[in-house]
Formats: structure tokens, sequence, C-alpha cells
């Protein structure tokens, strides 16, 4: 196997948060030692709800925020710096697109200028040559001409979100983090937009970093995915197979909680309890409080993500008993 | 369409702020007891529709036609009899609960007034009906929590507590505005089972006005499709989903990315949904229709039955009426040979 | 919560030093006390006895030390014209001011609070503009402005109300009502745009669509609410009462605070203005914190931190 183009090797972060006017200040774990890696052209799905680290993991991965343990290594190197000059020049390569297009945008400019920005940063090719490339990236997220006259105002949700692509790809990066980039769009203009994901992703062999609440969507970009569950992964395996038979028993309850039109309420696996606070994580597996088939062990003993064959990990004690049967006979 | 057992009935209800149409005439009917799903886009009108009918639009709302429950119109009712029919008769829950309900507030004071206002309620029996409430919604040590605020609960808990509030007045319809969209999968799972739970167990019938087709038909027996202030299409949420039959029905779930099976590209709706300032001339769809034809810009197409139970706006309608009929026709000659 | 008490009193502390010293290196960087107070014709050595006396010739570091451990023993030092200590110098003027800052708040509230709410109600009527506009207008025209007009038209032209002095309670009215009108404006104007924040709030639509009739949402729902950022700016007014009226009280040759601070600017009578602007630093310290407090009692946001921390 070759080098990946991302290596993401147990990073963590945690802030400091404080509750309330006489409140102290509290350290909340955010992202709690994650790793995985992502090579060239490859899409990488992350899945979890709010309080998951899911948008803080997209944030460390591009050098956004700084980590407090473990690193990212991009291209064979070590990430730089956030901040630094090193950082800044590689940002050409990485780019970051947000579920809210108006506020990545400046409201000032038109649109097309918005777009050449980042040549002229980077110093690409001459004034005519990035006009010329300013219509062509254009044309490629299906904006025409006239849109790139406009202002972010002028513009539907799905064509902002269009033109915060075209940005994006302005410096033919490799690499690109998407948070939750169709959440705020409706149902119809999200199917062109996770379309024309699909289609820039292997006409420009993108690596993309994907991270979004939906699964539908995850599974429909992504080659491979990730379930976090307060600041940890907890499955990993191929988009297809995971979705099909997940094994630990948080992600069995997302597939099944996902609504799926024609399908009546039965059957379905309904958790108890809130989503977790990272302020005040369980003890054991972080899940246990909210898990189906919990056993006693599970408040106690902390699941480490380990193989479970066919390229799947899990971090469930139960999974990684049957996963591993010559256990008890050894 | 009337049928004694109907207990709100919608009739040509229209919307207008500042001269602009949002709401084009729409015509529903919910039977008692009956659950509907409103499904539609944003700027569709399939919340605007719910709050005409209970009169809580600004007032520079301009709101025509007739709402009829159990026969009375609501639209010409008294601010103090709607009073009466709002949390009473027909009480509604919103979209993000944490700010729908009063930050200041104590939730025993905001269910309490609820209690006092529709069953007369006073003093402690108030506190004891409050926390049977949030005992049936399932918050956890309702007593105590009674006296806490919005912000000390989490999303999934206020939006059962806005049921719970819902609830006190017993109504015979709740109109659930987006209940789930803020919150996440799981708690929305949650959110929905409490719901039909407590649907059942009262006897109230459902509105549920969403974006998300899946979460309309998990909870609904009827579905009506909104598209530019009208309802485009409406029938049995099996056989809605089942063999959707108005081209926008069609696009909105081909343009939903499968669960599972093999992957295939999104079917997606070209075009963006039309400027109620400006609207096509005809169909308001047909310019991001693919069925579209010469017919489609002339006349916006009438509400054609297609077949028993269920009705669409569009003029492909006469087309599969008589292709639901040949169908079945068909499966009778095979059934006839068979036999 | 005795982190969090503590916590504002060392700020408290710290802003009223910051303030007694910026005023103590201004003072005596301007105009020599001893030149104005003895005259320009002064002979060269009364100046410098007088000087002597006061300390005046000391290096100004070690002025400062001997004003703040004076304000540690609790002396605030003695006026320069008489000799008396300005605490009792400026504690006699307090009524005077008061009886007319405390009147003046009354009617700021009393007035800009319900035209503001009113106003809020009846948003884009003829009503709010014109509620509206006279709030523009009260706080653009500067209070000696509007002290001047109100006294050509009631004292000179009508000849109803006395144009200065504080002999009867009649003499109070003018400038209570300069006074009142401007800060009422202020409120007017703070309470509309509070309360239609508030109006566009989910919650009031969840009030009405349980059946509260709507002026009862407007009290039990809206009015809670907009009171808390309308606080911060009573809590402001009620800081400025011991001096607030510096303006008025000379436009109407009122003898309060304000024009104890005016002539003893001018005098350079050093301990009187420190004492005074000590005494100004305090109340408004003093109000901000019940400001806090009351916001965390009008805020259930806010206070529940407490409870936090206490498991």
């Amino acid at each position: 196997m070759s080098e990946p183009l991302v290596r993401v090797d147990d990073v963590a972060r945690a802030y400091h948060a404080r509750r309330g006017l006489f409140g102290r200040p509290v350290e909340v774990a955010a992202v709690d030692g994650v790793s995985f890696a992502l090579g060239r052209g490859e899409t990488l799905g992350i899945v979890g709800e709010s309080g998951s680290g899911k948008s803080t993991t997209g944030r460390l991965v591009l050098g956004l925020e700084p980590t407090d343990r473990g690193g990212v290594v991009f291209d064979g190197a070590p990430m730089p710096k956030g901040g630094t000059a090193e950082w800044r020049r590689l940002r050409a390569r990485m780019q970051m697109i947000f579920q809210d297009p108006l506020g990545a945008l400046d409201r000032r400019l038109p649109i097309a200028e918005q777009i050449r920005e980042p040549l002229d940063i980077h110093g690409v090719g001459d004034r005519l040559s990035r006009l010329d490339r300013v219509g062509d990236l254009l044309d490629r997220v299906g904006l025409g001409v006239d849109h790139g006259r406009r202002y972010p105002h002028e513009l539907s949700g799905g064509q902002r979100q269009r033109a915060v692509l075209a940005r994006a790809l302005a410096t033919t990066p490799d690499f690109l983090v998407c948070d939750e980039p169709i959440s705020a769009l409706d149902v119809s203009i999200q199917a062109q937009v996770v379309n024309l994901l699909v289609d820039l992703q292997a006409e420009f062999g993108l690596a993309m970093l994907f991270v979004s609440h939906d699964l539908r969507v995850v599974r429909q970009i992504s080659r491979r995915v990730v379930v976090m569950y307060l600041g940890r992964i907890v499955e990993e395996g191929s988009a297809d197979d995971l979705f099909a038979t997940p094994v630990h028993p948080y992600t069995r309850a997302l597939v099944s909680a996902a609504p799926t039109p024609g399908r009546r309420l039965v059957d379905r696996i309904v958790l108890g309890g809130d989503p977790p606070n990272p302020a005040d994580r369980p003890t054991g597996c972080a899940f246990h409080p909210r898990c189906p088939v919990a056993e006693a062990r599970c408040r106690v003993e902390t699941p480490r993500l380990v193989d479970v064959g066919a390229g799947r990990r899990a971090a469930c004690l139960l999974v990684a008993a049957d996963a591993t049967p010559n256990r008890e006979a050894a | 369409m009337a049928s004694a057992s109907s207990l709100v009935r919608l009739e040509g209800l229209t919307v207008a702020f500042d001269g602009v149409r949002v709401l084009h005439g729409v015509d529903v009917e919910l039977a008692r007891g009956g659950t509907l799903g409103l499904v539609g886009e944003s700027g569709s009108g399939k919340s605007v529709t719910w709050l005409a009918a209970l009169g809580l639009l600004p007032t520079k709302a301009r709101v025509e036609g007739r709402v009829l429950l159990d026969g009375e119109d609501l639209l010409a009712a008294s601010e103090r009899r709607l009073d009466a029919v709002r949390g009473g008769r027909i009480a509604m829950i919103f979209q993000d609960p944490a700010s729908a309900l009063n930050p200041v507030l104590t939730i025993r004071r905001q269910i309490g007034e609820a209690l006092a206002l529709h069953r007369g309620l006073s003093g402690r029996a108030i506190g004891a009906e409050a926390k049977r409430l949030l005992d049936l919604v399932g918050i956890p040590d309702a007593e105590r929590r009674l006296s806490a605020y919005p912000h000390e609960f989490s999303g999934g808990q206020n939006q059962r507590i806005m049921i719970a509030m819902a609830l006190a007045g017993r109504p015979d319809l709740l109109v659930a505005d987006e209940p789930t969209t803020a919150l996440d999968v799981t708690i929305q799972a949650q959110i929905l089972d409490l719901l039909d739970l407590v649907r059942r167990e009262t006897g109230m019938a459902l509105v549920l006005i969403s974006h998300d087709l899946g979460v309309v038909s998990q909870t609904c027996d009827r579905v009506a499709v909104m598209y530019a202030g009208r309802i485009v299409e409406e029938g049995p949420s099996d056989r809605l989903f089942a063999d959707p039959a108005h081209p926008y029905t069609r696009g909105l779930i081909g343009a939903l990315p499968p669960l599972d099976g093999s992957r295939r590209r999104l079917v997606s709706i070209a075009g963006t949904v039309p400027d109620p300032k400006a609207p096509p001339p005809g169909c308001a769809f047909a310019p991001r229709c693919l069925h579209s034809d010469r017919r489609c810009a002339v006349a916006q197409p009438s509400v054609e039955t297609i077949e028993p139970g269920r009705r669409m706006a569009c003029v492909l309608a006469v087309h599969r009426r008589e292709e639901s009929a040949g169908a079945a026709s068909s499966l009778a000659r095979k059934e006839t040979a068979a036999s | 919560m005795a982190r969090w008490f503590a916590l504002r009193a060392l700020r408290g502390a710290l802003t009223v030093a910051l303030v007694v010293t910026f005023a103590f290196v201004v003072l005596r960087m301007s105009a020599d006390p001893a030149l104005v107070i003895l005259g320009p014709e002064a002979p060269p050595e009364v100046i410098a006895a007088f000087r002597k006396s006061w300390g005046l010739d000391e290096p100004i570091f070690v002025q400062y030390l001997d004003y703040v451990a004076a304000i540690f023993r609790g002396e605030l030092g003695r006026s320069m014209r008489d000799g008396r200590p300005a605490i009792e110098l400026v504690a006699e003027r307090i009524p005077a001011t008061l009886a007319l800052t405390l009147p003046a708040l009354a009617l700021k509230i009393g007035i800009g609070i319900p035209a503001g709410v009113w106003a809020s109600l009846h948003r884009g009527t003829l009503v709010d503009r014109a509620v509206m506009s006279l709030a523009v207008a009260g706080f653009t025209v500067p209070s000696f402005v509007l002290g001047l007009v109100l006294v050509l038209v009631f004292s000179v032209k009508l000849g109803w109300l006395p144009s200065g002095g504080q002999d009867t309670w009649t003499h109070a009215i003018l400038p209570i009502v300069t006074m009142g009108v401007g800060g009422a404006a202020v409120l007017a104007r703070f309470t509309r745009s509070a309360m239609l924040e508030v109006l566009g709030q989910p919650y009031m639509r969840t009030a009405s669509a349980k059946g509260l009739p709507w002026a009862r949402a407007i009290r039990d729902h809206a009015l809670p609410n907009a009171a808390i950022p309308t606080v911060t700016i009573v809590g402001f007014m009620v800081g400025t009462l011991i001096a607030g009226a510096v303006v008025v009280e000379s436009v109407f040759s009122w003898p309060g605070v304000g024009r104890l601070l005016v002539v003893a600017v001018s005098n350079r009578d050093l301990a009187v203005v420190q004492c005074i602007l000590l005494l100004v630093a305090a109340t408004m310290v003093a109000s901000n914190f019940v400001v806090d407090l009351l916001y965390g009692l009008l805020d259930p946001r806010l206070a529940t931190g407490a409870r936090g921390a206490g498991h």
C-alpha cells in the first residue's frame, strides 16, 4: 500500500468551558484520540451527532486548530503549525467548505472576484489566465458568467455553495474537508450538490473528508466511513458494509433511526437518553448509558478500536469478544 | 370529499404578504384521530398553512378561505374564541424547542398557563397535573424539574416539554411544525416515537410538517406534498411513497440517497424554487419538470383524483388515472386467466 | 459564588483606583492651584508658603502616595478655599442634587419605559413614529439648550415658573424636566428595540399558540425578557444620580454637587474635585454591581451557574 495523503495519528483537543455566571472553567475533551488515514483521491466520511467531535476533527486535520496531542502527516511530512508561512503555503493544497456558504463568502465582493482571490494570493498564472480559470471554475460547478458578476446575497443557497466550491477548487487542491456542506440546503438542491461533489472528486482526484450527521449523504459520497461518539471513533469500515451490517450498537441505532420514506415506525432501535455531553463523559465505554446491550463491565472498561475483520474496526467490548472467538479457548 | 368524521377542513386557504401570494388555495381535510404529513421544501407554504389556520401569522398577512373546525370557521372567529381554540382544541409545537420556550419562566409556569387557560386548574392541581404530563412525555425526576428553566434541559427534553405543554389542553389536533429538524438523529427517533405514543393514547389527530419525507412516512397515514404554495399531490402514505405520481414527488424521492443497495447517481431536480414575487405562468413546477409540455405553461393544472383517495395537480393526472385503471383491469384479466 | 463576589469587588476597586489616579495626574498637570486661588499678583513668598502648606512643593509621586495613604485613613483632604474637609462640602450638597436627580430618574423610567413598550406594540404606525421622533429629538438636543429653551418659554415668556435658585419646590420643576426628557428619550428607544427583539422570538408565538390572550402574553412573556437589557440602561442612570446634574445645575444655578464640581474645578480646589470624582466612580461601580446582581435575578440562564457549581 502506498503512503496515504493524510495520516491522522491519535489527535486530541480539549476546550475550556465555563458554566454560568459564577462557574469555574472545566476541561471538555472535544476530540480524544482519533486516528485514520486517507489515500489520494479517496473520500472518508465522518458521521456523528452533536458533541461527537466530528467538526473539530475536520479542523484539526487542516491545522485550523492546534492539537493537544497527536499529529497529522500530510503528503509524507508533518503538518506545519497553523498560521505559519509554511502552513499558509500548504493551504493552497487543502481547502475547506462549511455548512453556511453565506458566512464563508464576502458580502461586499462579486462571486468571480472571490474565486480569483486565492489565485492572486498564491500567484497562479498571469491576470488573463486567472480570468480564464475563474470562468472555467464557474462553469465546472454549474454556474454561469453572469453568476460570477453577482454578489453572494443575490444567489440562492445552492448557488452559493457552488461558488464556495469553485473558490476551494481554484488552487487545484489535493485535499478538501467538507463540514456539513449541504445540511442547510433543501432536499432537491442537496442532490444537485451531492452529485456535483461526487463528479468533482472523481475529476480532480481529490481526497475528501466529508463530515455530516446525514448517513445517507455520507454513504453516497464516501468510500470509507468512521462513526464518532463523544470525541472517539466507535466504528470504521467501507461505506457499503458499515451501513449494511453495522457492528457497533451505536451505529446500529443510527442506521435504524435514519428515516426511510415508505417505512413505518416498526422494529426500530430507539436509543434512550440525550446526546452525550462532552463535559460529562461517562466512565468506561462512553456509550454505555444509552446502549441497549451494555453489560456491567461496559461501565468500567474502556473499549479500544480494534480490528473486527473485513477491513472493519469497532470499539465495543461485546463486539471485540465476538470477533475474537479464540480468546476464551486460548 | 366532505365526511361526517372530518375534524378540520381547510378550504381554498390563501395567504399573501404585502400583496405577494405565498399560499394559493389549499384544500385539505383531516379526520378525527387521523394523521396527516405535510411535506415540502422551504417556501412551499407548509408551515404558513397551519400558522394561517390558527391565526398565528403577523397581522400584515392577508388570509382568505375557510378553516373549518367541526364546521366552525376559525378565520371568522373572534380573537377570544381563537384563544380558546389555540392550545385547547388545536395545539402546536415548533421546530427549535429551545427558543420556543420562554427562557426566563419555569417549566411549571409555562405548562401551568395552558392548564389554567384550558382546564381551569389552579394552585396545587396545576403542579400535580404538570408533573403527570412531564412523566407522560418521559422527563425523569419530573417533580423536581418543574422548577427548572428551559436552558437546563437538552434540546430533546425541551421538545418533550413542548409536547407536554401541547397536551395540557387535551387537544383534538396537534400540529407539529418540523418538530425534529433541530435535533440529532437518535433524539429525532425518540420524539417521533413519543408523538406516535401520545397520539395513540389520547386519540388526537396529528399534522406533521416536515421537509423530511422519511420522518413523515414513519408517522403519518396520509401525506400531502406541497410546492410553491400548493398541494401538488396527496394520498395514503404507503401508496404515495411506493408509487409517487407527481413529477415533483418523484423528484424528491429520487433525490434521497439510499441507505442500502447499490449506489446510483441521485436524480436531482434542476433549478430552484420559484420566487413567489414572480411565479412562472401555469404550473409552478413546470420550469423544473422533466415531463412538462406546452399545456403546463398555460394554466395551473386542476386537482384530479388519480385513484381512490389520491389526488394530484398535474396534467399527467388523466394519463395516470388511465394507467392505474388499465393496470387494475389487466391485473383482473390475469387473475381471471389464472383461475 | 464567593469567588465571583471577590472578583467583582477587586474589579470595582481597580476601576475606582484608576479614576482617582487619572484625576490626580490630570489635575496636577493643569494650572497651579496656588496661582488660581491667590491670584497672579500675589507675592512669590506667599505663593511659596501656600504651596508648602498644601504639600504642592513635593514631587508629584510623593503627593500621590500621601493622597492614597490619606484615603486609606478615611481622609479625603480639605478645601484649599476655606479649609473645611472636602467630604463635608460635598455631603451637604448631595441632598440638593438628589432632589433633582431622583425625581428626574422617576420621570425617565415613568415615561421612557411605557413609551418604548407602547411604541413597540404599535410598530410602524403613526403613534410609533411620533414617539420615536420625539425620542430622537429628546436626546439629540443637549440639556443646556433644552434648559434654556424651557426657561425662555416658561419663565421669561409665560412667567409660570422661576428660572433659577432653590427657594421653593417650583424651582425644581424646570431642572427636573430638563434632565428627565433626555433620559426618557434614551430609555424609550432602548426599551422599544428590546421589546421588538423579544416580540420576534419564537416563544411569543408559542404563547399565542397555547391560547394566551395577547395582552397577557405581553405582560407575562415579553416584558420579563425585555427587562433584562433595559436594566443595564436604568443601572447606568442610577450611577449618575450624584453627579449627573452638572450641566443642569449650572444652567439653573442649583446649589448641588454638580455646581460644586464646576466651581471647584475652576478654582483648582484639588481636594474637592478629587473627592467628587471618587464618589462618582464609587456610585458607578456600585450601580454596576447591582445591575449584575439583578441580571442574575431576571435571567435564570446566568443564575444557574451558581447552582451548577454546587454539584
